[in-house]
């Protein structure tokens, strides 16, 4: 009964969804304040609605209720809770359905907290973005509905796939989805104000935070599918460049540039046009990660749900909404005449090569992705482009970046000299050169891997650390301190991400040049030395999970003669999925990570056990982190709180009073 | 495809990506078998290199690889060997060879396309826009100054 009022109510929702694209637009077109104003309402009521049908499915789930056919392919009773929950989004239909939730939640925000927008502009903005609703109900009611019942239920269902039965992977699909979806607010205001044909400082401002939010969940959700391939794939690789991934990384790259160029509409009234470009590139990428991932066009180790039928729907909605704007671009970018003029050596000229740096390194995702396709389509070749193509080719623009972030941050607006800031600035690039090269006259192979990321990882955290120590103005110590103290929201949460830039830099460089790899077999009471660590087998036992059984060793590893503790490395088999999974033993630390993993037994006695020192691992994370911490931070300045538009402070600039 | 991945792990469910009965015990020979296998695709799984795909074909790569290796080829020969019978394919790096030009200089291309067209836009502006008034302007501002 339930199910069936979910699905009711789904229906319901894309009525409304269609009254909200067609109504608010007409209105906004003709001045008729009713029909604009009906957009508020129909989006809380296409939340609600929504929100409805999923807590429907949630329950489904949880009550393992396997007369729906969603629950039955991919739950069972004896499943942990929390993945039962999670099992909602670990399945095609599930997870298209929190993808609408999480579309109309943001159309819902966006009617709540206005922040006193233009009556005509808000109402467009809500119905581009009830369009892109529409689209996705449509999808879900005609090809994927979850609601879906079986006429015989079977007593028990085939479990969820026991990869995705992982804490780190419970929380992955919700942050990415939030971070894709909530790109569509930055297509639903570029497109609005491509039909309203203005752009201009305000539209800077409310278009920002939508996108820091954005950028802060997709930074989240793809730092936790790093982490979960990291620890749960069991060869401590944490980027693997597959189609998969790429889908979610190259938006994450187009909203990189997207914010910042969106600071100098905001600021400065220049880039209008090229910021909505990005705005409906974003979305774009977005669109097609979910094409890449639900059309099983490109073979990738995580694509679920593989149907040619589901694959031509998300293609045409990706033509229509892609195409649809880019025509509109076309034929209104004219009008959004830039205002704000800028030197060649300014914060604006930094920010267009920031631009042009992401941009370009996310067409290099984009081609290296897709090229396979093309080439066999094009000229009848199978080939295959893997990691060495994107190490190769992605690397040098990431380089360049990190050159010239601290560079740029530092500059002035308008027109900009780097006067006061070269000194420091002097300083800092011969410290890092320096540590650099310190790192490679102590390293033992002789990779220069290492050390470019020491120096770029150095330069990066002391330009962003120079960069607030600057803004503290020309006092003493104590007044230079209280004032940094006082900076605005937004300017600490630039240093902040920045510094996460340099932290990941560092942390990836580290690994991939310093990781001490030892593959051998084992026998229970034996002892040998990895590094400067030994490692003594204890026991290997077999036991049982709540769904599995399992294979643990007990391995006490200690750093001449000191004891660092005792690692658990298990190897499990999931009966009903019928899949083994590996379980590294991970001993985090601050400089290194001690990575364990047992194999199988040997014909002739003994395991292959695999143990990995790998140093800095967690700085990659931690740097991610502090990016999302630095979006947070900035979302929390004030110019962008709700209604902050109208009572903006005006900072000051200069010597103050007292 | 589903029940494809579910036999292929299950095919590969005994096996483990590189074992330790597999290596050589020439430390140079195992480390440049290793460097090979990583550039080289599991032909059956989705996007994984030999060195750490759990298939048997993989493992069987493996050691073909070291094979070759033992017998005195060198890395070129033994991708030379492994292209004939797979075909490109197997290479986790595109050859640069014909339309893989474009591939490889596609994103090259594009920056130093896209910092032209960025410096002429950034150069151009302070010309386009003219400071100066236009003659209605000055009218306008002549009618607002003098009343």
């Amino acid at each position: 009964m339930i199910n069936e009022l979910a699905h009711f109510a789904l229906i319901l929702a894309f009525v409304v969804a269609i009254a909200q694209t067609v109504m608010p637009l007409i209105g906004a077109h003709k001045g008729w304040r009713g029909w604009m104003a009906m957009a508020q309402p129909a989006a809380t009521s296409q939340f609600i609605l929504v929100g409805f049908a999923f807590v429907a499915l949630t329950w489904g789930f949880v009550t393992s209720d396997f007369s729906l056919r969603v629950v039955t392919e991919n739950s069972h009773s004896l499943k942990p809770m929390l993945y039962k929950i999670s099992g909602v989004w670990g399945n095609h239909e599930g997870s298209m359905l929190l993808w609408l939730l999480i579309l109309t939640l943001f159309g819902g925000c966006a009617a709540w907290f206005d922040g006193g927008l233009p009556e005509t502009l808000r109402a467009r903005v809500l119905a581009v973005q009830s369009s892109v609703s529409v689209a996705f109900y449509a999808f879900i009611l005609f090809t994927s509905n979850p609601f879906d019942r079986l006429a015989v239920p079977p007593f028990d269902g085939q479990d969820l796939n026991p990869l995705l039965q992982d804490p780190g992977l419970a929380f992955h699909p919700p942050f990415l989805y939030l971070g894709y979806v909530g790109l569509s607010m930055a297509f639903s205001f570029a497109v609005a104000a491509l039909i309203e044909g203005r752009v201009d400082a305000a539209w800077g401002r409310w278009v920002r935070p939508w996108t820091l939010a954005a950028w802060m969940f997709l930074t989240i959700g793809i730092a936790l599918g790093s982490w979960w391939a990291y620890y749960e794939l069991g060869w401590g690789g944490f980027w693997f460049w597959d189609p998969v991934e790429n889908a979610s990384f190259m938006p994450w790259l187009i909203a990189a540039a997207l914010l910042h160029s969106a600071i100098v509409v905001e600021k400065r009234e220049a880039l209008k046009s090229w910021t909505i470009l990005l705005a409906i590139l974003a979305f774009g990428f977005s669109l097609l990660g979910t094409f890449i991932v639900r059309s099983g066009l490109l073979t990738s180790v995580h694509a679920f749900a593989n149907d040619p039928q589901r694959g031509m729907f998300i293609l045409a909605i990706l033509a229509f909404f892609v195409g649809g704007s880019l025509t509109l671009y076309a034929a209104r970018a004219r009008v959004l005449a830039a205002n704000g003029v800028f030197g060649t050596v300014s914060r604006e000229s930094a920010l267009v090569l920031n631009n042009i740096l992401l941009a370009v390194s996310c067409f290099v995702v984009f081609i290296g992705t897709i090229w396979p396709l093309v080439a066999e389509m094009v000229w009848g070749r199978t080939l295959s482009v893997g990691p060495p193509f994107f190490n190769a080719a992605f690397t040098p623009f990431m380089v360049l970046l990190a050159l010239v972030l601290p560079i740029g941050s530092l500059l002035a607006w308008k027109r900009g000299t780097l006067t006061r800031a070269k000194k420091p600035l002097w300083g800092w690039a011969l410290l890092a050169i320096s540590m650099g090269a310190l790192a490679y006259a102590l390293q033992s192979g002789r990779s220069a891997l290492g050390p470019v990321g020491v120096t770029l990882g150095i330069w990066v955290v002391g330009g962003a650390l120079l960069d607030l120590w600057l803004r503290g103005g020309r006092e003493n110590l104590a007044g230079r301190l209280s004032r940094i103290r006082r900076l605005p929201r937004a300017d600490w949460g630039k240093s902040i991400a920045h510094i996460g830039v340099g932290v990941t830099t560092f942390g990836v460089a580290a690994i991939l040049a310093w990781q001490i790899e030892d593959i051998r077999v084992v026998n229970i009471g034996d002892s040998y030395d990895v590094g400067r660590y030994t490692f003594a087998i204890e026991e290997v036992v077999r036991a049982e999970g709540p769904n599995y059984v399992t294979t643990m060793a007990t391995i006490d590893v200690t750093k001449g003669g000191r004891d660092i503790g005792t690692l658990y490395p298990e190897k499990r088999f999931y009966p009903v999925a019928q899949m083994p999974t590996t379980e590294a033993a991970i001993r985090n630390g601050i400089l290194r990570d001690i990575y364990v993993v047992i194999g199988e037994p040997q014909a002739n006695g003994g395991y292959a056990m695999r143990v990995y020192l790998q140093p800095f691992a967690n700085w990659i994370w931690g740097g991610c982190m502090l990016m999302a911490l630095g979006a947070l931070v900035s979302l929390t300045d004030r110019r962008l709180r709700v209604g902050a538009g109208a009572s903006k402070p005006k900072r000051v600039k200069a010597v103050p009073a007292e | 495809m589903k029940r494809l991945a579910l036999i292929l792990a299950l095919i590969a469910a005994p096996l483990w990506a590189v074992e330790p009965s597999e290596m050589l015990a020439d430390p140079v020979l195992e480390k440049r078998a290793r460097d090979l296998s990583a550039g080289l695709r599991c032909p059956i799984c989705q996007n994984e290199s030999i060195d750490e795909s759990n298939a048997s074909l993989s493992k069987e790569l493996r050691i073909i690889v070291r094979e070759r290796l033992v017998a005195g080829d060198s890395d070129q020969d033994i991708i030379n060997y492994l292209v004939a019978r797979y075909g490109e394919y197997i290479l986790l790096t595109p050859t640069v060879t014909g339309a893989n030009w474009i591939l490889w200089l596609a994103a090259p291309g594009l920056l130093i396309v896209a910092l032209g067209v960025g410096w002429t836009t950034i150069r151009r502006k302070p010309e386009a826009t003219d400071p100066t008034l236009t003659d209605d302007e000055k009218a306008a501002l002549d009618k607002i100054l003098r009343s």
